[in-house]
């Protein structure tokens, strides 16, 4: 009854989604559109919309000019779930701490936490890149995983820690009376329990590990073999010229995988911050 | 239960060793603090003692305030503060109306939401520069359906190049940067308009209130603390919103699009200016942290104001 629509309301509703979808989907379509067209047609003028020599082929020559690419595509994945996994170990006893016991400079060191959000490694891009020197990080997985797990350690803890709030005290002290370590009680009885709000965080932190590898890719490694897809793609800009179809195409077919794991977990990430993530 | 437990504790405190609750609490944070200390202070220190050094690959030697003191006098360093601050505000407004509308949107209770909110999410998942290099054949006057679409309907006679000029390349750029921060936004819009009771917009929809007067006087002030922290985040990220800006424009043309952070990267790693670069991250750090206590002051109105803890 409330949430009745007339007909009119309806298609305003449609119309004023369509808008909001093209905008936030253009850019896949021309992507799409551009892998399509062949290379010396991207270059005719006039721009025109369609033309018959649209073809599939940049999707098989561009393994051809850039025959690192599975790789590439292979290491973005295998870096950003280095970087969730490793963050998770951190954030997850720092998250528990912060929402369930007290212990001095508790507001002070979390907000030391929350003001690393100030940061973006950009910033710290050249002190960052002595500091990795120093650790012998230089061109190695390790030097893309390592800035990332620490500008998203602050995110996950703030997510998480709210998320704990939730879970009621009494069933830790249960098991407190029963006889167990702090320890095995975090284990044993608050991991499961927070195993939604972990797959919520894990996603928002593996987003976020995924879609800043650039940066870090391009300044603190030069090996090839190890580069991440964002950095990879510059290979297709050649010695003599710019495969841009292929580069689409490659860009398109890079994001797949991790689009269709996203399909699959995103029922979990709008249901997790609903059920209290993001609620005080 | 309390009783009981501290009854327990008692006992068991007698019986068993237990690790204090401080000492258990730090020794959970503890290996995260570590981390930090090292990725973030440890070059942040570094970052600070380097901007009072003239400091190049040749070395380095200190030069006191003189960096700082050159940025002060800098009229071009002026001109970049204000455009951050413009390219922020623009922004973050745009993100949060857009993310507003369109939480509102996939809320509503018509077939086919979710599949809406599933498409609604691909410029969050993927990464930001993969993105930009849509957008980048987007604005290209030549081969982009933008400017193609813009001569076929007869708006432009010519190619329209969109990050040629000074004020086309920086609305693109605000474009670019609103298309990348919408979409998560309007999910914790999303999440945090399903949290809020429906028993609340029963009994207003019962006393006559429609739509427009729900979503003013539940929905806005409901949503609100999450509102004020995604403005904040949403603030911090744009104002050092580094790659799109790069990919599309390297800062230009003629500084258009040149942002504090875009500043900095060109300043130390483009041209070598280690100490320089370092003092411009300083004031980026100066800025953002007094942006945001005079902002976290702000919020503390706003949730007295709203009845929240």
């Amino acid at each position: 009854m409330m949430d009745r629509y007339t007909k009119l309301q309806m298609a305003g509703i449609y119309f004023a989604i369509t808008i909001f979808l093209i905008f936030i989907l253009l850019p896949f379509f021309e992507m799409f559109m551009t892998s399509l067209r062949p290379l010396e047609h991207l270059f005719r003028s006039p721009y025109q919309f369609w033309s018959d020599d649209f073809s599939f082929d940049a999707y098989s020559q561009m393994w051809v000019t850039v025959p690192l690419l599975g790789r590439y595509i292979l290491n973005s994945i295998f870096i950003a779930t280095s970087v969730t996994a490793i963050t998770m170990v951190f954030v997850v006893p720092a998250a528990y701490a912060y929402a369930r016991l007290d212990f001095p400079f508790k507001s002070a060191s979390l907000a030391i936490f929350l003001g690393v959000n100030m940061f973006t490694g950009a910033v710290l891009l050249i002190p960052l890149y002595r500091v990795l020197r120093t650790l012998g990080l230089l061109n190695t997985y390790w030097a893309m995983i390592v800035p990332g797990v620490a500008f998203l350690i602050p995110t996950g803890i703030w997510l998480l820690r709210s998320y704990l709030e939730k879970i009621p005290r009494e069933l830790e002290e249960a098991a407190y009376v029963d006889g167990a370590s702090r320890m095995y009680t975090l284990r044993r009885v608050v991991l499961p329990l927070a195993v939604p709000g972990l797959i919520v965080v894990g996603v928002a932190v593996f987003i976020g590990a995924y879609a800043q590898q650039f940066l870090f890719a391009i300044t603190f490694n030069q090996q090839r073999e190890l580069q991440p897809l964002p950095a990879g793609l510059y290979e297709f800009i050649g010695y003599q010229s710019v495969t841009w179809n292929e580069m689409m195409a490659a860009a398109l077919v890079g994001v797949l995988p991790v689009m269709v794991i996203f399909l699959f977990l995103q029922k979990y990430l709008v249901a997790g911050l609903t059920a209290g993530a993001v609620k005080e | 239960m309390t009783d009981l437990t501290d009854a327990a504790r008692a006992i068991e405190g007698s019986r068993r060793k237990v690790l204090p609750e401080a000492w258990f609490a730090w020794l959970l944070v503890a290996p995260a603090m570590l981390f930090i200390a090292v990725i973030v202070a440890w070059p942040l220190a570094e970052t600070i003692r380097l901007s009072f050094m003239e400091a190049d690959l040749g070395g380095e030697h200190y030069v006191g305030l003189a960096n700082y003191q050159d940025l002060l006098e800098s009229r071009k360093f002026h001109d970049t503060i204000i455009r951050t601050f413009y390219w922020m505000f623009l922004s973050v407004s745009l993100k949060l109306i857009l993310g507003l509308i369109g939480a509102v949107l996939l809320n509503a209770a018509v077939p086919g939401r979710g599949l809406f909110r599933v498409l609604v999410m691909p410029p969050w998942v993927i990464p930001i520069a993969i993105g930009c290099i849509g957008w980048l054949w987007l604005y290209n006057g030549y081969f982009g359906i933008l400017s193609g679409t813009a001569q076929a309907i007869g708006l432009t006679d010519g190619p329209f190049e969109f990050l040629a000029y000074k004020n086309s390349a920086f609305y693109s750029a605000i474009v670019t940067d609103v298309w990348v921060g919408t979409p998560m936004v309007t999910l914790f819009f999303l999440a945090a308009m399903q949290g809020v009771s429906r028993d609340l917009y029963e009994a207003a929809w019962v006393d006559g209130a429609g739509r427009w007067y729900r979503f003013r006087r539940i929905t806005i002030p409901q949503i609100m603390p999450v509102i004020v922290s995604m403005a904040l985040l949403s603030a911090i990220w744009t104002f050092n919103s580094f790659e799109i800006i790069w990919i599309l424009t390297e800062g230009g043309p003629r500084s258009a699009t040149t942002t504090l952070i875009v500043d900095t990267y060109k300043t130390a790693i483009g041209n070598f200016k280690f100490g320089e670069g370092a003092a411009r991250a300083v004031v980026i750090v100066a800025l953002l942290a007094t942006f945001s206590l005079f902002y976290l002051f702000f919020l503390n109105k706003v949730n007295k104001h709203y009845g929240v803890k």
